[in-house]
């Protein structure tokens, strides 16, 4: 059967490693192809690299950093971060992304998605929403988590979905940075809705975080996390040791 | 030298790369002669059936193919590539393939359970159904990383490998030289890495 899979998400700026807490208090941690090549060995399933750059020459730092990377690691390697038009997809497809996550530009414009997957198939066009709660529904909040959209995040997934996004990254901004647990009540929510792989990302602190997340709610299909991976303070070898000992189906190195 | 087929259609960045890392010489063409003077073929694919079989046709790669596979040259088909070297496929209408190895290629829609999620996406581990040199550096369980909706069927024959989906799912094919993997090599790892390595071995 399928195993549930570990995925590192590497926020790149000017070339470099970042991880904000809470989106905000960036700190520097390492260079990406070396981070990348290490979490690849010690068994990652997939790596998302976000291009938090806004400059030009960020820019082209960044795909230099995609090809050195894709020349060097064999796993899945998803790229997100100002990807606004089927132009910016060629550009990162072509220096080894698989697959391409899409959030502000497809809120801006949703055709985006459907174009995207009627041209290189719903396989490649992940959709991320930062979502969170306000006054008792869940909203989607655009730009980094900094801007609420206003929008119904249930129904925006479900459109997203119905666009044609083969997976959806689900990030709970009520709980990312706080390292207290996954939204698990927002991704049961989530998972109840489509039928497309979830990716759960916000709130993993430790091990047993993920062994809840997978044990709670076995639709989740992956679990994404940064800071934690890059700060050593969960290695995703021990957590996969975890996963297997709490029978949750994994991927190991032999 | 090792030619990937270029016809317009998926992401050769990474194949590029895994020949590099094993050390092996490959060559990114969509030239008829090329393929005729390369030692293997790697057919690879990604996207729907009947756009790519038409850009196949359209580059007259179809039958190059077809005659560098009977004259004894190693083809391996990656994921889509190897769904086109079968018969045919019923990918939104029947639309015939490179018929090198006798199948069907199918929807998983009604063939697996309803609860599983479709596409098959992520590492699944290998069940071996015939020994086979192409997994010399692996071992049963491996795991590999798939993306696919439809798979290969009626094809027992020449199954070298399973995974297990809620079905047995055809993960890698074989008929004398024409070989075939509906997992990405490129994709998969260490794992990944070694069957691209045996491959270029095979004589």
């Amino acid at each position: 059967m399928i195993t549930k899979r570990i995925i590192p998400c590497l926020d790149v700026r000017d070339g470099r490693v970042v991880k904000g807490v809470n989106f905000q208090g960036l700190a520097d941690v390492s260079d990406p192809v070396t981070l990348a090549e290490r979490y690849s060995r010690s068994g990652a399933d997939e790596l998302v690299f976000y291009d938090i750059t806004a400059s030009a020459e960020g820019r082209s730092l960044f795909t230099d950093i995609l090809k050195r990377t894709a020349e060097r690691v064999f796993i899945p390697l998803t790229v997100g971060g100002g990807i606004n038009s089927l132009e910016d997809f060629e550009r990162v497809l072509g220096c080894g992304a698989d697959k391409v996550s899409v959030n502000s530009g497809a809120i801006r414009r949703p055709a985006l998605i459907a174009e995207a997957a009627n041209r290189y198939g719903s396989q490649c066009v992940i959709l991320s929403v930062d979502m969170k709660r306000v006054n008792g529904a869940y909203r989607v909040f655009a730009k980094g988590g900094r801007e609420d959209t206003g929008m119904d995040a249930l129904e925006w997934i479900r459109r997203g979905a119905d666009l044609g996004a083969g997976e959806l990254v689900i990030n709970s901004i009520d709980t990312d940075g706080v390292k207290n647990g996954f939204d698990l009540e927002m991704l049961a929510d989530v998972c109840r809705l489509v039928n497309i792989p979830v990716i759960a990302s916000g709130g993993a602190g430790k091990i047993a975080d993920f062994v809840e997340l997978f044990q709670t709610l076995p639709r989740v299909d992956a679990g994404l996390a940064a800071s934690i991976f890059h700060f050593g303070e969960v290695s995703i070898r021990e957590l996969k040791d975890a996963l297997a000992e709490n029978h949750i189906l994994v991927r190991r190195l032999s | 030298m090792i030619a990937v087929v270029d016809y317009g259609v998926g992401n050769l960045f990474s194949l590029r790369s895994s020949f590099a890392m094993i050390g092996a010489e490959a060559e990114v063409t969509g030239d008829p002669d090329r393929l005729r003077a390369a030692d293997r073929i790697i057919l690879p694919g990604v996207g729907a059936f009947a756009d790519a079989a038409a850009r196949l046709r359209a580059a007259g790669l179809d039958a190059v193919l077809r005659e560098e596979a009977a004259g004894g040259k190693y083809i391996l088909g990656i994921c889509l590539g190897m769904q086109m070297l079968f018969d045919v496929s019923r990918e939104f209408g029947v639309h015939p393939g490179l018929g090198l190895i006798p199948g069907d290629v199918v929807p998983m829609a009604g063939r697996i359970p309803p609860e599983l999620k479709i596409p098959h996406i992520g590492w699944n581990g290998l069940i071996f159904k015939r020994e086979h040199p192409l997994f010399r550096y692996v071992r049963e369980g491996d795991a590999v990383y798939f993306v696919h909706s439809y798979f290969a069927d009626r094809c027992d024959d020449f199954v070298l490998a399973t995974a297990e989906y809620g079905a047995e799912l055809t993960a890698a094919v074989g008929r004398d030289n024409v070989l075939g993997c509906q997992f990405h090599p490129e994709k998969s790892g260490e794992v990944g890495l070694n069957i691209l390595r045996a491959f270029c071995e095979m004589r």
